[in-house]
Formats: C-alpha cells, structure tokens, sequence
C-alpha cells in the first residue's frame, strides 16, 4: 500500500467525470421536462376542436375563453393534468420497488399491486357506491394489503426475488378475475368502463379523480427522494447498506408504503395502466446511465409516456381507445426483451 | 486514525429464530491487530462477525465498542468506527469503480448533503493507496473476481473506519489473489492501525496473516491466541476432526498444517 499522497490530479479526474456524468443527467431530465410541458399543451390544445396556444394559456390562467373554458378547462385540463400526474406515480413507485427487489420485473404492476387497488376501487365504486377521497383510501389499503399478503406468501427463510415475484403474477391474475366478475355482476358492465379497471383509462377524468393524485405526488415524492441514497445502497445487498449506517429495515417500511401508496391512489383514479411501472424504471436507467438516483428521472418517464399515450390512443387511430392499451402494446415486446437478456446475463435494471 | 478501538463480546447468544447458533460467547478483539476467526462450516463464525457488526441482534449478552453497547449506538455513528464486508456483496449493473468506492463515502456525509470536494479526495486517496486507480473508471462487471474484491476492500477503505470485519474475503479466490488479498488487508493494518477481523476458511493463510486466531467449535470459542499457542494437532482434531501435523512453515515461521487423509500418508503412526 503506498502512503496516501494524494495527487489532487486523480480527485480531479473523479470530480471530471462525476460532473460530466451529472451534466447527462440534467440534459436528460430538462429534456424529458420540456418533452413533457410541450406534450401536455399539445393534448390541450388538439380535439374536436383546435384551440390555439393563447387560449389554452388563458383557460390554464382562470380567463373566460369562449368554448374553451369548458372544452379545455372542463375536459381536457384535468384529464392531460390526471396522465401527468399518474405517470409519473406510477414510474417513481415502479422504479422503487424494481430498485429495492433488484428485478425490473417486481414492479407494482407485475406483482398485483395495482390488481389489487383496482379490485378494492371497482368494489367500492360498484359495490358500496362510493366515490372520491373513500375510493383513493380504500385503494391504498387494498395495495399495502396486497404487498403483505405477497410479501408472507413468498417469505421463507428471508424473501427470495423470484418466488415474490411469481407469486404476485399469480395474486394479480386472481384479482383481474375479481375485477371482471365484479363488472360483469353491475350494471357498469360496459367495455369501456371494464377497460379503465383492467388496463387503466383517462376517460371521464375530472378534478375530483385528479386533485388526489397530485396531493399524493407532492406528499410522497419528497419522502421517497429522501431515501433515495438509502436505496441506491441497498442495491449493494442489505449487510453491504447496514454496514454503511442505513436502518434497512426502517428504510425499506417507508420506501415500500409510499410506493403503494402512490400506485394505488394512481390506480383508483385511472386504472392500472398498463406497464407505466414496470417501463419507466428500465427506459430512464437507459437514458441517464447508470450513476445516480433512477427515482425523478423515472417520474419523468412514466409522465412523458403516459401523455403521449393517452393522446396517441384518442387521435392517432380510429378509435378513440383507452391510454392502457397503448401503453400495453407498448409494454409487452420490451417484458419479451426483458425476459430473454436477463435470462442471458442476470438481473437488474 | 490511528486510535485503536475495543471490541469486545460479552456473554453473547446469538441466533436465527429459535435457533441458537452461538451461547454464552466472550471475545476480547485485540485492537490494531489482524484477528483471524477459525472454525468448519457452520460453527458460527458467520454468525459471530454479523452479530459485531450488528446485522443480528443478540439473543442475550452484548457486543461492546469502546464500552458502548453496538446496538444501542446510531448507524451512522457506528459506521464510521466499524465496517463490514459481507461475504456476498451485490455490484449494482454498470456502477464503476470510482462510484461504487464513493458510496462507502455514506457514513461521512451529511443527510440530502451533496457530493463534496472531500469525498472525492477521499476516494482518490483510497484508489491509490490500493493501486486501483487504473480501474477508477472501469465498469464493476468487467472486472475479475479478483479485482472485484479488492475493489471491495477499496470501498470499505473509503469508508475509513479504524476497525474491519470481513466475512471470508478470500473465498471464490484462487491462491495469488488469496495472497494479494490478504497482502492489502496487512498493509491497512500496518500503515493505518487498522484493526481487521476476518472469518477464513483456509487455516494456513489465517496462521500466516493473523496476529491473533480465534478457533470456533459448535458456536464456541474452542482456543485463542497466537497463531503458534493455538494451532496444534488437538485443535485440528476438535475443530475440524481430522488429524494433522503441524510444522514450521519456512517461508514465515508461523505453523503450517498438513492435513493427515486416508491416503497418500506415507508414515503415519499406529
């Protein structure tokens, strides 16, 4: 071992490429920033009816607009708002559990989380007649259930990734089951409304649907970013984090109930959508690199998708379809993909 | 950073469960000594250096840092006297050296803190110090199993704590990076006063590198000491079963083991 003259050369090449490193991360997150700004007034913008940017702008700032204010204010407003807002729930709460169970396929919607509030949310709404706030906290405990009931089931002798794993794809396809026959058994048995609890939809968004969502985004987000270094060295297995002075176990509590949180208050209002979760992790591991926190950048995402596929899924095609299946035909090539490299070589994000 | 520490077991039991793997164990840890923990598979050597590092809780009995009970100090605060390297530490995907190395940074910055000038000296410091700096910028996959746990030790190192558990770093190794391994964890201990405690596997290399040599039986410290008062043929005989005999090893002067088989043992005796 040599005696530690530091020659200030190395440190100065560290610092060098750690900002190099974070300058890619700023490119990307202003960019997916600006991708989703431009995306939101785009969807506000088109429709039936094209109102032009200074329009939208006047709606946005409380001003009568003619037509407008209902059009864009009253339908398009909370609906872009409500794509934004649960994308990027469900992307910083899919990264979180893909981050802690190191698997990309141990997000909420893989494991039946989402299955799970969209169970309790179709219950409450078909059965009990609920709306609103009720719904939003039935979800959320519905979720935090779901992930104990998977969580005991898969556990023996610590909890293995793989087995938690398969056995939420299992809870999430008896859930789905539930969800169909509650649907088929009301009156609401129509497709479109099966399809928002199946596959996640923006139809009919409205401020009540939307408001809880971004109150939970604002609440929770901090929450899981001021884990978001307990995370990072949890990645390096829990003795390796432990050692490092990490209370692993208080900081996995708090990661895994805001996360659900998240999730269901996201699914009571738009449904699972599909693959959100599960996507917006690997595709922001891809873009900013492997360096750093995935939490924000994955928020990002999953709004940017969630927008674009909502506004491809009303206008691109025919038919207006619900944004879940966009964004399902979107997911199911990239699990394939998924599948067959981390058969080649293990996995992780 | 040369201040040496006390490390101590009192009365320890430790467990899984309702499992006890180790009762009622003292362990005083020399500081700024190389203490080499001994013992067949599943005697609870594990066990004993998780249980230091406060990855279990004890049973009964306490573990003592400085007089302090381990379990009732903050993590961080611990962290920044006592490190650990597990025996199976996960690389995340793609994460460099350099990187991987500043997380052991952790201890030492504050809470949302941001990434600072120091800790990059720090990093710095412990890449050269280890000869690692030409791997600085090296994907952790890329890297050989021998290189990879050294750049495990070189976290632990950023990590700067004036006492190291190790569980069996040398396993998975083949014999010259046993030996580079083991050569690292020597020059810490003497250029730093750092006290080392390791679980190894492999008798000899434990005789030749620790000062001290703890030998386990059943979740029970069977003999301690220098490696000469403790490594005899009875301690062979109770700790692995298995009969030895035990010379001087020309090339250290510490004892050498030669284990007695069934077979290829030209003059055994009776």
């Amino acid at each position: 071992m040599r005696a530690a003259t530091t020659t200030p050369a190395l440190a100065d090449l560290l610092s060098r490429a750690r900002s190099r490193r974070a300058l890619r991360r700023r490119i990307v997150m202003t960019a997916l920033g600006l991708g989703i700004v431009a995306a939101f007034l785009v969807s506000l913008m088109v429709g039936h009816t094209f109102y032009g940017l200074d329009d939208v702008w006047n709606v946005i700032l409380g001003h009568e607009v003619e037509g407008a204010t209902f059009t864009v204010g009253t339908l398009r407003l909370p609906r872009a708002t409500l794509a934004v807002a649960a994308g990027a729930a469900f992307g910083i709460a899919g990264v979180t559990f893909q981050t802690l169970l190191r698997n990309p396929l141990a997000s909420p919607d893989i494991v039946g989380i989402s299955s799970g509030a969209s169970a309790a949310a179709v219950f409450a709404i078909v059965v009990l007649g609920l709306s609103g706030a009720a719904v939003s906290v039935i979800a959320v405990v519905a979720g935090l259930a779901v992930a104990l009931l998977v969580y005991l089931l898969a556990y023996r002798h610590g909890v293995a990734g793989t087995r938690l794993i398969l056995i939420g794809i299992g809870i999430a396809a008896m859930l789905n089951a539930v969800v169909s026959y509650l649907l088929e058994r009301s009156s609401q048995g129509e497709y479109q409304e099966a399809l928002r609890w199946l596959a996640g939809s923006l139809n009919g968004a409205s401020w009540t649907a939307t408001v809880p969502v971004v109150l939970a985004l604002g609440v929770l987000v901090p929450v899981l970013m001021s884990h978001s270094r307990h995370l990072g060295l949890m990645q390096m297995g829990d003795d390796v984090a432990a050692a490092l002075g990490v209370r692993v176990e208080v900081a996995r509590i708090v990661l895994v109930v805001a996360a659900v949180a998240l999730v269901a208050i996201a699914t009571s209002a738009a449904g699972p959508i599909a693959f959100v979760a599960f996507l917006s992790g690997p595709i922001a591991a891809r873009l900013v690199g492997p360096h750093g926190s995935l939490l924000v950048p994955s928020a990002l995402t999953g709004a940017l998708l969630v927008v674009v596929a909502d506004f491809a899924a009303q206008w691109l095609f025919g038919t207006r379809y619900p944004v879940g299946v966009v964004t399902g035909v979107l997911g199911a090539p990239f699990l394939i993909y998924l599948l067959v490299s981390i058969n080649r070589k293990g996995g992780s994000l | 950073m040369t201040a040496s520490h006390d490390l101590a077991a009192r009365a320890l039991a430790v467990g899984y469960g309702e499992r006890t793997v180790i009762d009622d164990l003292d362990l005083q840890v020399p500081g700024g000594k190389m203490t080499a923990i001994v013992g067949a598979n599943a005697c609870g050597k594990s066990t004993l250096l998780r249980a230091m590092s406060r990855l279990l809780k004890p049973q009964r009995g306490q573990v003592l840092l400085d007089g302090r009970e381990v379990h009732s100090m903050r993590s961080k605060e611990l962290a920044r006297t006592l490190g650990l390297l597990p025996q199976s530490p996960l690389a995340p995907e793609g994460i460099t050296v350099a990187d991987l190395v500043g997380r052991g940074r952790h201890p030492h910055q504050k809470l949302m803190a941001r990434w600072s000038r120091d800790d990059d000296k720090a990093v710095a410091d412990a890449l050269e110090a280890t000869d690692t700096v030409a791997l600085a910028e090296r994907p952790i996959d890329e890297l050989s199993g021998g290189q990879r746990q050294r750049v495990w030790i070189v976290m632990a190192l950023a990590q700067d704590t004036d006492v190291l558990l190790l569980d069996e770093p040398t396993t998975f190794l083949d014999v010259a990076h046993q030996v580079e391994v083991l050569d690292l964890l020597t020059d810490l201990n003497r250029d730093r006063g750092t006290t080392i405690v390791m679980v190894l596997h492999d008798l000899n290399m434990a005789a030749r590198y620790a000062h001290h040599l703890v030998a386990m039986v059943e979740g029970r410290i069977h003999a301690s000491g220098t490696p000469a008062d403790v490594l005899n043929a009875q301690t062979v005989r109770a700790v692995f079963g298995m009969d030895a005999v035990i010379i001087d090893d020309p090339t250290s002067g510490a004892p050498l083991m030669l284990p007695l088989g069934r077979h290829h043992v030209a003059e055994r005796e009776h």
